[in-house]
């Protein structure tokens, strides 16, 4: 476990602002570990692209300081890039280009051999053996986002980002690239994407980062993250509505549905008591007749929303 | 140095050509055939020769720096501005180069094909006119720095447009009329004082005339002259692309 937990990116005070006076990111420090997978989790604007594209290469740091298996991304690029594989957000792929041909072209601008075994290796991994020699621009969209999966591993790099890597994919191409994100990292490959989908962190991620604004929030072990900040509910449908909740239950977080047929309690995973006998009991004692119980844990999405809302109340 | 990765965009580059080989080596052929069929044949029959060298001959060293120029600056402009339009141009920055890797790929590879053009005129002309070259290597020589520096100052108007009418813009307003007005066809010899002193600013007139010395050994101004201009442009070309990628110019924010 103890490689695992040696950061194979180390990210310290990093900021950028754009050119326009935008400040895209807001002194950034992150450790990423040899061979996990990290979900970056973020609305749209926060900042997510452009931290992936400062520790590519694709823009400049305004101050800070990236190192990549120990290599600073300015003074050693080479060293640092060909050990990153990038996935693009946007379909960009050139309009003539044959399959093979762009992904062996891949292999080589980052400094590899040609190896024509290899290319049709990953080519195949990407079920894209019959696609080989078609131009890029007849595909479909999710047989380009393979393309571009393709193109990134050509080099087989030992870090690979993902940016957006599920916007507008079907369902198969999905469970594909999961199958071989998994893949990926049984062979030790390191694997960070961004993601606005909290389903997605929430299958195949070990941590979660929540960037909002240009500020990590918050990051952790995604187990950790949902019971840190998960919240539980008990929800207790009543037998008769009742117009108000009663005042010996407002010591209790209770919520009374319009209706005045369901309650709803607010309780916190981590706390020694979760007060649910108590509040069943004074129930009983209110004289309120239950029907039904249920209890709900909030999921990674409401967790995000409410980080995001309160760092934006701040 | 990554070797791998100057090979790996010097044949796409050269693959790209090879997809559009017909228009690109079958255009110039066909208007260098009209040129020697109009200027050679038609008119030339009625112009006297020009320091010894009939007007058929002494056009052929112009023509082909014409197409030159032109072939130089579409291809290496276009060859980078395209990734750039598509956005394919990420690929190229995250990869572990340097401006050293990207130029020899892309500049090499449109040199290349303006070379091969170069060539293919040269001999489509020695069907029309008797050409004895008088210096073959010099005669080389300036071909191959011509393309190479042209296509270095394609490359930059390819880095700067950001639009496709920007792309055509330095080609047909600068580019031509500086050939057409560089002695493609004619001596300055044969202008006015005046022009003639005007013409000694324009930079293509010291590649015609070296070139043209190079077959005929008459020039219009010394070949020395000719040699250190050529060079000048060429450290100029490349001072300003190494400023480009040192600034990351609309390639890196």
């Amino acid at each position: 476990m103890t490689e695992t937990q040696s950061p194979i990116i180390s990210i310290r005070g990093l900021t950028k602002t754009y050119e326009g006076g935008h400040q895209a990111l807001k002194g950034i420090d992150l450790d990423i570990r040899k061979g996990e997978i990290l979900a970056l989790l973020g609305p749209n604007g926060a900042g997510k692209t452009t931290l992936i594209s400062t520790i590519c290469g694709l823009v400049r740091p305004t101050s800070g300081t990236v190192t990549v298996d120990g290599f600073d991304i300015t003074k050693d690029y080479r060293e640092t890039r060909k050990r990153i594989g990038l996935v693009p957000q946007e379909l960009t792929l050139g309009a003539f280009d044959v399959v093979v041909d762009t992904v062996r072209f891949s292999r080589g601008l980052f400094g590899m051999r040609a190896d024509h075994k290899r290319v049709d290796e990953i080519l195949s991994d990407l079920s894209l053996d019959d696609k080989k020699d078609s131009i890029v621009t007849r595909l479909s969209g999710g047989m380009k986002r393979r393309v571009l999966i393709a193109k990134a591993l050509a080099h087989e790099p030992r870090i690979l980002f993902l940016d957006e890597p599920t916007a507008g994919v079907d369902v198969e191409l999905r469970k594909d690239m999961w199958r071989l994100v998994e893949k990926l990292r049984e062979s030790g490959v390191t694997i960070i994407l961004t993601t606005h989908y909290i389903e997605e962190a929430e299958e195949i991620a070990d941590r979660v980062g929540v960037i909002s604004d240009g500020r990590l929030l918050v990051i952790d072990e995604k187990e950790n993250l949902m019971s840190s900040l998960g919240k539980k509910q008990l929800i207790v449908d009543l037998r008769t509505t009742i117009p108000a909740v009663p005042e010996s239950l407002a010591s209790f977080d209770l919520e009374l549905s319009d209706d005045g047929a369901r309650i709803t309690y607010t309780f916190d995973t981590q706390g020694e008591r979760t007060g649910i006998t108590a509040l069943l009991q004074a129930m009983n004692e209110a004289g309120l007749g239950l029907k039904d119980l249920n209890t709900s844990q909030s999921s990674l999405e409401d967790i995000f929303v409410n980080l995001v809302k309160t760092d934006n109340e701040r | 140095m990554n070797v791998e990765a100057v090979k790996a965009i010097y044949i796409n580059e050269m693959r790209r050509t090879r997809k559009t080989l017909m228009q690109s080596v079958a255009s110039p052929v066909i208007s260098t055939v009209l040129y020697f069929v109009v200027f050679g044949s038609a008119i030339g029959s009625r112009i006297e020769a020009i320091d010894g060298v009939s007007y058929g001959s002494f056009i052929v060293p112009g023509l082909i720096m014409l197409s030159l120029l032109t072939q130089s600056i579409s291809n290496a402009s276009f060859g980078i501005f395209f990734p750039k339009f598509t956005g394919t141009v990420y690929e190229v920055m995250s990869a572990p180069i340097s401006f050293v890797e990207v130029i020899l790929g892309y500049v090499g590879a449109a040199a290349t094909k303006s070379l091969i053009i170069g060539t293919i005129i040269l001999i489509t002309a020695s069907f029309f006119v008797e050409l004895n070259i008088a210096h073959p290597v010099w005669m080389l020589f300036f071909l191959v720095m011509t393309c190479i520096s042209f296509s270095l100052f394609g490359f930059i108007i390819g880095l700067w447009a950001d639009n496709f009418e920007k792309l055509q813009l330095i080609p047909l307003l600068v580019i031509t009329p500086l050939v057409f007005l560089g002695g493609s066809f004619y001596s300055i010899d044969m202008l006015p004082d005046v022009w003639q002193k005007i013409s000694l600013l324009n930079p293509v007139l010291y590649l015609i005339s070296g070139f043209r010395w190079s077959f005929f050994e008459v020039s219009d101004v010394s070949v020395t002259v000719s040699l250190v201009m050529i060079s000048v442009f060429m450290i100029a070309c490349l001072l300003a692309v190494y400023a480009m990628f040192k600034t990351g110019y609309k390639l890196r924010q």
